[in-house]
């Protein structure tokens, strides 16, 4: 029979390897769904490998799902690796798109491109403050922060519920549950004449690398990691468990905010009830496919937003529901965890001997 | 009065689905298991139910699907974090992003229609008491169901070497396997029967409960069933409580409305949610309260040395 056994040492080889193994995994499952539903399989696998790289333009819209993805997965790791499990970044991110919003509709006819610039920091800023709840509530009175952020992604969805179809309500809308349209000058500038992709890939790209720098050449992000691998060890040495919660979910809180600014100010331009497309709980995939390394977070981010806009082809062209894109992005969280064990342990074929104690 | 007697009665209503999954998750957590994917089980039972339900005409078979959709599922969790080793809450995590998809992706066929709406049982010459009877006594007959599962449950835990053991399990898994009971095979079991309730819980939305099937129509119970294993501090008697209670809050919002209170209905529709997290917030900040009962071993990988 197989049986595990623990590696002395971690397999390197296997940890570049299982992200793979995992997306090989996935794809095959993918196929025997399509067989399943009768749809050609190298039509899908061509809807969510090929049509979103096929050309300058896909690319564009490639990077423009893959910005808030990435951005709010950064956060998240941090969190992560310091074992704060802060899962509601939706929440956080919906908050961001309110801040953000409600500063770009005080714009008017005098104002100056410097608007930008405040909306994305009312997003930072708003994000943060939603976070900072949870931080709140964990360290003065213990509360889980799992259910506490979980349960304020209701709260935050709820109060964008109520703003759209209340006081923010465009009173020339035809009683439509949105915001007036944004004006020009909020708008996030683009990068390229022809395509929606905006400055907010250049900050993701900043954030990558400044997170990198924060997590690997900082002393703070070092304490702060010690501090989620090995809590007893973090005491001796006099790093603050209080000080890590608040920088995690503060650094995550302010990302998936303006991840949410970005995306208001940037292709939405309004805000209705369907700002919330479930960016915050697909990067949580995001973070763990990318190994929780910014670095890899970029990969995963991009081969998310392939099976988002696979997803969106998929619903157009070959009539499947959209919702397969949350199927094959949970099955690839899956089959990363169990091949993940690879890592540490190793498949032995150990046959049974006669009399041999279990 | 009249609309007060209502209110208790879908405060029970709803509180008995809370309580169906509660009960399952405080299984699985006295064996040392937490399974962060109870909103996904429910989701993809409430579809399985629905289903079956609507295709067959049979609500026995629409509560069997559901719990074999959920044991099925908690049994590929359990796979995963008991055999393969993996993070609890990474895997459980997964379970509940999977299930949102996978739910939404099945139950596409079935957003247009609506199951005919269930009759009330009701138990005779008891439901004819003014008050008491429509408050108490007409309910679905797995609502008195669950008010028995809890105290076969507490008397399992409490009174039954088989409850013994599994505590056992979720408290000293070591000493446990010294003894020589199969650790790894007894936490797969009471993962996937706390799945099954999972699921039970799943299909009494779909069928009874509303009944109809809508894409994330759990809305978060399963998260707050969660929570409510913990605001009980692991007994089954405290779930069935804490359950009635949250039932209580989350029927408040129609009762103000039909009151005429003049808010506006999201603001009503948040105090579930932030009930959930100000009972959370008590509770949690008195430690010994929370670590009186608390597995031990709750969340922590066992594997046994060769």
């Amino acid at each position: 029979m197989l049986k595990l056994e623990a590696r002395p040492q971690p397999s390197r080889l296997m940890a570049l390897c299982s992200p793979l193994i995992a997306l090989a995994v996935t794809v095959l499952l993918g196929v025997g769904l399509f067989m399943l539903l009768g749809k050609e399989p190298v039509r899908g696998l061509q809807m969510f490998f090929w049509e979103p790289i096929r050309s300058a333009y896909a690319w564009s819209e490639l990077g423009l799902k893959a910005t808030p993805l990435i951005l709010i997965a950064l956060g998240l790791a941090l969190c992560f690796r310091s074992n704060v499990w802060n899962i509601g970044a939706e929440g956080q991110f919906i908050i961001g798109a309110l801040a953000g919003g409600w500063v770009a509709m005080q714009a008017d006819a005098s104002s100056s491109r410097m608007i930008v610039l405040a909306i994305l920091l009312a997003g930072v800023l708003g994000g943060m403050a939603w976070a900072a709840i949870t931080a709140a509530l964990r360290a003065r009175f213990n509360a889980n922060e799992i259910l506490v952020s979980l349960m304020l992604v209701y709260v935050a969805d709820l109060l964008l519920n109520y703003l759209v179809y209340g006081p923010w309500k465009d009173p020339q809308g035809f009683n439509f549950p949105q915001s007036i349209s944004f004006l020009a000058v909020t708008k996030i500038p683009r990068l390229f004449d022809g395509s929606r992709l905006h400055i907010g890939v250049l900050i993701a790209a900043a954030s990558v690398l400044g997170l990198w720098l924060f997590m690997f050449r900082s002393y703070a992000g070092f304490a702060l990691q010690v501090g989620g691998m090995a809590p007893a060890a973090a005491r001796y040495a006099g790093f603050s468990s209080q000080r890590a919660l608040w920088t995690a979910l503060l650094i995550s809180g302010g990302l998936a905010g303006l991840a949410g600014a970005l995306e208001v100010a940037g292709p939405l331009g309004q805000l209705t009830p369907y700002v919330p497309a479930g960016f915050g709980f697909a990067a949580i995939i995001v973070a763990f496919v990318g190994r929780l390394h910014p670095v890899g977070i970029v990969f995963s981010g991009i081969l998310m937003s392939m099976f988002y806009i696979g997803g969106e082809l998929a619903q157009s062209r070959l009539g499947l529901p959209k919702s397969i894109t949350g199927v094959f992005q949970g099955l690839l969280l899956f089959t990363l965890l169990a091949s993940d064990t690879l890592i540490h342990y190793r498949l032995r074929w150990v046959r049974p001997a006669a009399g041999q104690q279990a | 009065m009249e609309s007060i007697a209502l209110l208790i009665a879908a405060a029970m209503s709803a509180g008995t689905l809370l309580a169906l999954a509660a009960l399952g998750l405080l299984i699985n957590e006295r064996a040392g298991v937490v399974n962060l994917g109870a909103e996904g089980m429910m989701l993809v039972a409430a579809v399985a139910g629905y289903a079956t339900a609507f295709h067959t005409g049979s609500d026995t078979l629409a509560f069997a699907a559901g719990m074999a959709a959920g044991a099925l599922l908690a049994g590929l969790f359990g796979l995963l974090v008991i055999w393969l080793n993996t993070n609890q809450y990474a895997a459980g995590l997964a379970l509940s992003l999977f299930g949102a998809g996978f739910s939404a992706f099945v139950g596409l066929g079935y957003t247009q229609e609506k199951l005919s709406p269930r009759l009330s049982h009701q138990i005779p010459v008891l439901a004819d008491i003014p008050f008491i009877g429509p408050a108490f006594f007409k309910h679905h007959p797995l609502v008195y169901g669950t008010i028995a599962l809890t105290l076969g449950l507490a008397w399992f835990l409490y009174r039954s070497r088989s409850g013994l053991i599994l505590r056992a399990v979720g408290e000293s898994p070591e000493s446990a396997h010294a003894l020589g009971y199969p650790v790894r095979r007894l936490r797969l079991a009471a993962v996937m029967a706390g799945g099954a309730l999972c699921g039970l819980a799943g299909a009494y939305v779909s069928v009874i409960y509303t009944p109809l099937w809508v894409e994330g129509m759990i809305a978060g119970k399963g998260w707050i069933a969660l929570a409510l294993t913990t605001f009980a501090t692991w007994r089954p008697a405290r779930v069935l409580l804490g359950a009635y209670l949250f039932g209580f809050v989350t029927m408040l919002q129609f009762y103000l409305q039909g009151q005429g209170m003049q808010i506006a209905s999201q603001f009503l529709s948040m105090l579930p949610y932030l009930a959930t997290i100000t009972v959370l917030v008590l509770i949690s900040s008195n430690a010994n309260f929370i670590r009186a009962n608390m597995p031990a071993s709750l969340g922590k990988p066992f594997f046994p040395g060769s």
